[in-house]
């Protein structure tokens, strides 16, 4: 796909263009690792500058920090359950905060004003090959999850209330880091694609509404996201009685 | 890729995610539904609701999703491009 002609320096459009970096045999997508590190790089400080003068009394960004960290606690004991959640915490409050942070980024940051070679920065989590890194790793945790703390007794949920679940329970191994994937990528894309084709068309006003909704269904997916991946952890390590 | 295969890889992606979206609608729909009924009888447990409605969403959500995978496979990577 090419990009329509320009017209206004906001509006390129461009979808399967990227900005290859050679890594030996490796070709990779040098936007998506760029506004990566920025991601994570704006988490890092955040969270540094968060915890350097904890007061008893939590104030400015301590204050959103624990915000924050009830939420994720909230969110992780829910789906995980009080046994396990403990150790499981970190790996969904990464995720929700990578995803959030990178799905707001790429919307709020105007990105367009930095002009690449080719293709054009963006969030992260608008390139299939991000989210399906981060549903494959759902996948081994919720295995190591579940073969940690039952050992082989993991298999039971295989066979759970009858055998015949057999295959469906194997199929689902496969579906869940599809699905996974291409809710986050497919939505994040949709909406920056919704927003890119307005602003082409009507470069005022109408566009604002597009994006409201597109903050909001970046948040909702962060969400989701994250619950999924706890649900799936949770699934693992419940005991069958 | 000769036309007539584009033409019809095309149309097929359009209704893989136009029909896909049709069931998981109503199925939202309802669901949505449910929930609001139940927080319009029970307010204090929105919490709880609310977690198990976008949760449900997710998974219906997820039939959609594999109409748009069907829908990207026939436009970038078409088995009968030839």
């Amino acid at each position: 796909m090419g990009s329509l002609p320009f017209i206004f320096p906001f509006a390129e459009l461009e979808v399967g263009q990227h900005l290859y970096w050679q890594l030996g045999n490796l070709r990779i997508h040098g936007q998506v690792f760029m506004t990566s590190w920025i991601v994570i790089g704006a988490l890092l400080t955040l969270v540094v500058v968060g915890t350097k003068k904890m007061e008893r009394d939590p104030r400015g960004v301590q204050n959103l920090l624990e915000f924050l960290w009830d939420y994720i606690r909230d969110l992780a004991r829910t789906q995980i359950g009080e046994k396990v959640y403990r150790d499981w915490m970190p790996f969904i409050g990464t995720l929700f905060l990578f995803i959030f942070v990178s799905n707001w980024g790429g919307a709020l940051v105007p990105w367009r004003l930095i002009h690449l070679p080719s293709g054009e920065l963006g969030a992260p989590t608008a390139d299939i090959n991000t989210t399906v890194a981060l549903a494959l790793l759902v996948s081994l945790s919720y295995f190591y999850a579940g073969l940690s703390n039952k050992g082989l007794r993991y298999f039971e949920y295989y066979v759970h209330p009858t055998p015949i679940m057999l295959p469906f329970k194997i199929v689902e191994d496969f579906t869940k880091p599809l699905s996974l994937s291409f809710r986050l990528f497919g939505n994040i894309l949709a909406d920056e694609l919704v927003v890119a084709v307005l602003v082409f068309l009507v470069p005022l006003v109408l566009p604002v509404p597009v994006m409201f909704l597109g903050l909001f269904t970046s948040a909702i997916q962060a969400l989701i996201f994250a619950t999924l991946a706890a649900y799936y952890i949770g699934e693992a390590v419940e005991e069958h009685h | 890729m000769d036309s007539i295969t584009t033409a019809a890889s095309v149309v097929a992606a359009g209704l893989a995610v136009g029909l896909g979206a049709i069931g998981p609608g109503i199925g939202q729909g309802s669901a949505a539904q449910g929930a609001v009924e139940g927080i319009a009888r029970q307010p204090e447990a929105e919490g709880k609701i609310r977690g198990t409605l976008l949760l449900s969403f997710a998974f219906m959500e997820s039939l959609t999703i594999y109409g748009l995978v069907v829908a990207l496979v026939l436009l970038f990577a078409n088995p009968f491009a030839g």
